[in-house]
């Protein structure tokens, strides 16, 4: 996705939570072509939030999908930046083709933000 | 005492520029910036504040100035509005160089930055025909000068408007309101001027004026 690697850090820890927390990013890894849900994927996250910016190291942080392909973590607000309030997450592990995404939130209210990864085999 | 009619467009005037940018000033938004996001954020505001006085100067409805003078302030803001530029896209890059580069490169996933940029090229367009204006002929700078100055006027306003941040709504929707209003007024007058005069006039205008 365009923009989707910009601030990208690699190699951010598995967290449980990003910082503070307050705001949820979930969503699903699946497989292209039969859209299998993909466990055990390590999906990295990173935003402007209250706590930081998008390049800093703290804002950064990595979940594992569930059995389901399922995601969620629990970051800081994620406010606007560059004029739109968004997140940016990456899929980097080698086994399926890199992506990375870049949701914009409907408002920047929202509490949470959900991105779907399908992914390719390297 | 010059009257009060001069003295309250003076005033309004200040009120339309001042408003947003104090309402600015007081975003949510900049408790999670640092200084120099701020800076290039007001330097973006500022630039669309001076944008309103552009068309107001060189139409001459600004009271207590000179024809002469308000051209000179016209010409000094011009610059100034370049500057306001360098710092608004400088700063920003500084704070996430990717996001700018994106844009300089019109590959950003944003709606509202090939505006911006647009209208950045035009003002240094604009700048550069400035500098070389007394060697133009006077229509070609003229007509040179408003065409920019639309593409200016437009792709300023639409990138603000589109913009989340900084800067309060309604305030700023007015503002380019009153943006877009003057430009569109000032352009359509100079163009009623040109049509109004007799064809071989407009001619010898287009040769010996300025």
């Amino acid at each position: 996705m365009r923009g989707g690697s910009n601030n990208y850090r690699p190699d951010a820890p598995i967290v449980e939570r990003i910082g503070g927390g307050g705001f949820w990013m979930t969503g699903t890894v699946r497989q292209a072509g039969d859209g299998k849900p993909l466990a055990g994927q390590r999906i990295q996250i990173w935003a402007h939030t209250t706590e930081g910016y998008e390049s800093d190291w703290a804002s950064h942080g990595a979940t594992l999908t569930d059995a389901n392909g399922v995601f969620r973590l629990e970051m800081p607000q994620i406010v606007p930046a560059f004029g739109q309030p968004h997140g940016h997450l990456a899929y980097d592990s080698g086994e399926f083709e890199t992506v990375f995404l870049r949701p914009v939130m409907n408002s920047a209210r929202d509490k949470s933000l959900e991105a779907h990864f399908v992914l390719k085999p390297a | 005492m010059p009257p009060s009619r001069d003295v309250s467009i003076w005033v309004m005037l200040a009120a339309v520029i001042i408003v947003p940018l104090l309402l600015a000033a007081a975003s949510p938004l900049l408790q999670w910036r640092g200084p120099v996001y701020i800076a290039a954020g007001f330097a973006g505001i500022l630039g669309l504040a001076l944008m309103l006085m552009q068309p107001l100067l060189i139409s001459g409805w600004l009271p207590g100035l000179s024809a002469y003078r308000a051209r000179r302030i016209h010409r000094w803001i011009g610059g100034l509005l370049v500057g306001a530029i360098v710092l608004h896209v400088g700063g920003l890059w500084i704070v996430s160089p990717p996001d700018v580069v994106d844009v300089l490169l019109f590959r950003s996933p944003t709606p509202f930055s090939v505006w911006g940029v647009t209208a950045m090229w035009a003002v240094f367009a604009t700048a550069v025909l400035s500098l070389l204006r007394r060697r133009l002929r006077a229509r070609i700078w003229r007509n040179g000068h408003m065409a920019l100055a639309s593409v200016i006027v437009v792709g300023t306003v639409v990138h603000a408007v589109l913009i989340e941040g900084a800067m309060e709504t309604v305030s700023k929707v007015a503002l380019c309101s009153l943006v877009l209003l003057a430009a569109v007024k000032v352009i359509f007058d100079a163009y009623q001027r040109q049509m109004r005069r007799p064809p071989a006039r407009r001619q010898l205008d287009n040769r010996n004026q300025e």
